[in-house]
């Protein structure tokens, strides 16, 4: 009999404010330990929060695109435990009035669409870090990070495999930052995915689940429920018990290990935060972040099919990134939409293949969009073929100008000039006499090997098509 | 000099009479003579107090001075205050040194108003007796053998033995109100929200509110002028436009329709306290007044549901006090665990302790409904009491506590009689709502004071009453011999 998989994942969301949730404090990465820590996140004694009022609005911007209902009114709750990166012994949170209530989010696994409940998303301050090996022989803390914003979103338990989960946590990530909610750091903690995962027979309650935390990539996120799901039932077959537990991942060995049992848990005490007000949102809020919603992802890929004429291929990959759809979009605008399909070969083929090999995004592309737009105009006007583009593009790679600058100082330029090709034209006839026997003598494919000499003689830059037409007029003389 | 009115003190600042610097260095004269008998001053702050009174004296002279310019005051010791010790009475603070002034210190020293030290209370504000210091307790300025009520128990006896002209103090059961009844002083707690509660060691947050202790209810007024205000640091601080609390003082009372609750003159009240309110009250009556029957039936769920909802919010709000960054640390932990553990239980008292313990019990799993919910039901029924009740007066009047000033050592061992004592007070804390006590007669020569209660934003107008009572009895200018 065969094993379920039942997957869940808790999102913490690194918002991008200027300042912590609860204080002026910057929240900007990699400073030095305890520079961007106040009197507030420290949690001395009389120190008050005071809500950041931009996480509200970002807050409703992911409640509406994951059609989820809104908190008209949400409280932020205490929840009690002592630990050393916890100044205040307690972390503001929210408990039983989130912000961002049910909602979904859908996904695509091997051709298959399918819809994952969002349980609900509430806000939080994020704890500070202890930090080793600074300090000789003692643990120092860091609370530079105690009181950045979070936004964790709750999944239902609705993924039925490591790949789902992947899918819809790489969905959600794509999603946070084409709201420009998050900007999706993993390496720097901006994005953290904890995953609850357990497995059942089909039918059967749900089974123990364990929970994988602090995995800063959704390869290793795959990695390692893959590894859970066969540790589990691995247990399970032999007779034993799954132990309810949060485990890491070991990546170097491809193993989860157990960090702690949820024997040692804490009970929480939450208690509504007697020093913030109940957050009230009304509809007008509502209706006003609405206003200045940006295209969704899955909006976006339907209109490049229908209004750029796209396959749904080009316009999955074109997507998948806000920063790389903008790029798109913007070589498009700039060359008024004549070709977005050429526009489209362009950023899909040569600009990320040159990127992937350098190793860079799209946002550090040292060609810049009216760049290639501007490349791609003198292609659409004939100034050069597809192919002399290549050289500009690579050109234009290296810093050398622009398209124009480019084919002005390499002398590319398309030859257009008739007369000229009619010359390169009776040339290569002249010197191949044989072969206008053969083709005379019915030997049409030689066709392809006079277009192929006229355009070596014009050194690539006589117009094809032309070549085409004057050989081909000049051969039936 | 130290039997003058703020206004007084004030006119002759401002006439060049006197100066700050004799005002303030007379104050610290009678701290250094008297206070070693009386421990109402956990830190005496001479220097700086010097220093604040030649910089109002500058200000007086250059005509730059406010109406409180010059004249000293003293902070209870919850208020932190920016280089000076702020303990809150308690050994876990006793090395604490905010850098940072509550936003009331701020504007008393925007006032200009020289800080002469800070008073003594109970340890975290919880206690009815300031017996509960660290630093031992304060006694009566009327009798030694006496407590001076609690928490802000320092403040009040600085002022009832004149070693401070005006004290802040702050209020989260009674702790204003309770020990000026037993001082025999003015003290005022605002509605919730008035003074902004930034830099005020926290014990319960929804409690906690500041206000002025003082000879009188003018003087309460000027220094309320001083304190309240919007405060954005503070989400709990209310936004509304400034109000000038001594603009009604000397408003008639006729026609002013003041309520008497049948449940606050009940069991348990001492005869000779009734008879004093009542008394009072009918001082207040001959003055215009109307006296009103209503009632405040669940005035008896008060006292447990504040047991509940204080204790819980403390549990939290004193688990800063971790040993970790601030306050005292045990020597040498040896894990964690046992860094928490012995900080916490050197550096708390047994009735900090207690509270932390009730509280995170009323907040745990599967007694979260049970007590904490229940509690904040009863809270919005004993709010409800007083709408109700408010629908037909204009204020309330009663007995503060249920007896004059009790004896240092008498209800240490009983803490349950002790919570109990405050059952009239808590109420109004419960609602959010202002409350006074004014100076209303002596039993056994020990004070008692008469509990005024209004609604939400009253605060002129029971300071008004009281200063109309105030006009036509000596209560509030009596001193303990020893004192004048």
């Amino acid at each position: 009999m065969s094993w379920e998989v039942v997957i869940g994942l808790e999102i913490h969301a690194q918002l991008t404010t200027q300042t912590k949730i609860f204080s002026g404090s910057s929240i900007a990465y990699g400073a030095e330990p305890n520079t961007q820590a106040c009197a507030i996140d420290l949690g001395m004694p009389g120190m008050l929060p005071v809500l950041n009022e931009a996480v509200i609005g970002k807050s409703i911007r992911l409640a509406l695109a994951l059609n989820a209902e809104i908190g008209k009114k949400s409280v932020f709750e205490r929840k009690n435990y002592f630990y050393p990166d916890l100044p205040k012994g307690y972390q503001t949170s929210q408990l039983e009035y989130p912000i961002v209530g049910k909602g979904h989010l859908e996904i695509e696994v091997d051709g298959e669409k399918k819809k994952i409940g969002v349980t609900r998303a509430h806000l939080e301050e994020d704890a500070g870090k202890s930090v080793h090996g600074i300090v000789p022989g003692m643990s120092g803390i860091d609370l530079n990070r105690a009181g950045t914003p979070l936004l964790e979103i709750v999944s239902e338990p609705d993924m039925r495999s490591a790949k789902e989960a992947v899918a819809y946590a790489r969905k959600m990530h794509e999603l946070v930052q084409y709201l420009g909610i998050c900007d999706g750091n993993m390496q720097e903690g901006s994005f953290r995915v904890d995953s609850n995962v357990s497995v059942r027979r089909p039918g059967e309650p749900l089974g123990t689940r364990t929970e994988l935390k602090n995995i800063n990539s959704f390869r290793f996120i795959e990695k390692a429920i893959e590894f859970e799901i066969e540790r589990q039932i691995e247990i399970l077959e032999s007779g034993g018990k799954i132990v309810q537990e949060t485990r890491l991942y070991d990546a170097d060995n491809d193993v989860t290990r157990s960090m702690r049992t949820k024997e040692e848990a804490n009970d929480y005490r939450y208690f509504p935060c007697p020093d913030l007000l109940p957050v009230m949102i009304t509809d007008e809020d509502i209706e006003a972040v609405r206003a200045q919603m940006p295209e969704l992802p899955d909006a976006k890929r339907a209109r490049y099919v229908s209004e750029f004429g796209l396959n749904d291929y080009d316009a999955g990959v074109l997507t998948a990134s806000r920063q790389l759809a903008e790029y798109y979009e913007a070589v498009v605008s700039q060359t008024q939409g004549k070709d977005p399909k050429l526009c489209a070969n362009w950023v899909m083929t040569d600009l990320s293949g040159a990127l992937n090999k350098a190793g860079l995004s799209i946002s550090d592309s040292p060609i810049t969009a009216e760049q290639l737009a501007g490349m791609i105009e003198r292609i659409l006007d004939d100034t050069i073929s597809g192919k002399i583009a290549k050289q500009v593009f690579d050109a234009m790679w290296k810093g050398e100008g622009t398209a124009d600058e480019i084919i002005e100082s390499k002398g590319l330029k398309q030859i257009t000039d008739s007369s000229a090709i009619e010359a390169l034209v009776d040339e290569v006839l002249a010197n191949n006499p044989s072969q206008v026997e053969a083709y005379k003598g019915g030997q049409e494919k030689m066709l392809g090997y006079f277009v192929g000499q006229v355009m070596k003689a014009s050194g690539g830059q006589a117009n094809p098509g032309q070549v085409n037409q004057i050989l081909k007029a000049k051969l039936s003389d | 000099m130290h039997n003058l009115t703020i206004k007084q003190m004030s006119e002759k600042l401002h006439a060049g009479e006197i100066t700050s610097v004799q005002l303030t260095q007379h104050y610290l004269d009678r701290i250094s003579k008297y206070d070693a008998e009386l421990n109402a001053y956990v830190t005496v702050t001479p220097e700086l107090a010097m220093a604040m009174a030649e910089e109002a004296d500058r200000q007086l002279s250059e005509g730059t001075a406010g109406l409180l310019t010059g004249i000293p005051v003293a902070h209870k010791d919850i208020f932190c205050t920016d280089g000076v010790k702020t303990s809150c009475s308690s050994k876990m603070l006793d090395n604490f040194i905010a850098p940072y002034d509550a936003h009331v210190v701020t504007q008393l020293k925007k006032a200009g108003m020289p800080i002469l030290g800070k008073t003594n209370m109970d340890e975290f504000a919880m206690g009815s007796s300031s017996e509960s210091s660290y630093y031992g307790p304060t006694k009566n300025p009327w009798d030694h053998q006496a407590v001076p009520g609690g928490s802000s128990g320092g403040a009040a006896a600085v002022i009832a033995a004149g070693l401070a002209p005006m004290a802040t103090g702050t209020d989260t059961g009674g702790s204003i109100r309770q020990p000026a009844s037993f001082c025999g002083i003015t003290g005022i707690k605002p509605t919730y929200g008035t003074v902004s509660r930034f830099g005020i060691v926290a014990y319960a947050s929804s409690f906690d509110q500041a206000g002025p202790m003082t000879r009188s209810a003018e003087d309460a007024a000027w220094l309320l002028d001083a304190m309240a205000g919007f405060d954005q640091r503070d989400s709990t601080s209310l936004h509304r436009e400034k109000t000038d609390y001594a603009a009604g003082l000397n408003n008639s009372l006729k026609g002013l329709k003041v309520g008497v609750p049948a449940e606050y003159f009940g069991e348990g009240l001492d005869p000779q306290v009734e008879k004093i309110v009542k008394d009072a009250i009918a001082e207040v009556e001959k003055l215009g007044a109307e006296i009103v029957e209503v009632s405040l039936p669940n005035k008896d769920l008060a006292v447990p549901a504040y047991y509940v909802l204080a204790p819980a919010e403390a549990s939290s709000n004193l688990s800063r006090f971790d040993g970790v960054r601030f306050g005292h640390r045990c020597e040498n932990p040896k894990d964690l665990q046992d860094l928490y553990n012995r900080s916490r239980s050197e550096g708390f008292g047994a009735e900090v302790k207690r509270r932390i313990m009730v509280g995170a019990y009323a907040l745990s799993a599967g007694f979260y409904d049970a007590y904490y919910v229940k509690a904040q039901k009863l809270r919005r029924l004993v709010r409800d009491d007083f709408t109700r009740a408010f629908e037909q007066c204009d204020v309330i009047m009663g007995p503060v506590a249920p007896t004059p000033a009790f004896n240092i050592g008498e209800k240490t061992d009983d803490p349950t009689s002790m919570y109990l004592a405050d059952l009239y007070t808590i109420p109004v804390n419960l609602a959010g709502l202002p409350g006074m006590s004014v100076p209303a007669g002596f039993v056994n020569d020990r004070p008692v004071g008469l509990h005024i209660v209004g609604p939400y934003f009253s605060e002129t107008k029971l300071l008004n009453i009281a200063h109309q009572y105030q006009q036509v009895t000596d209560w509030h200018t009596r001193m303990p011999a020893q004192y004048q």
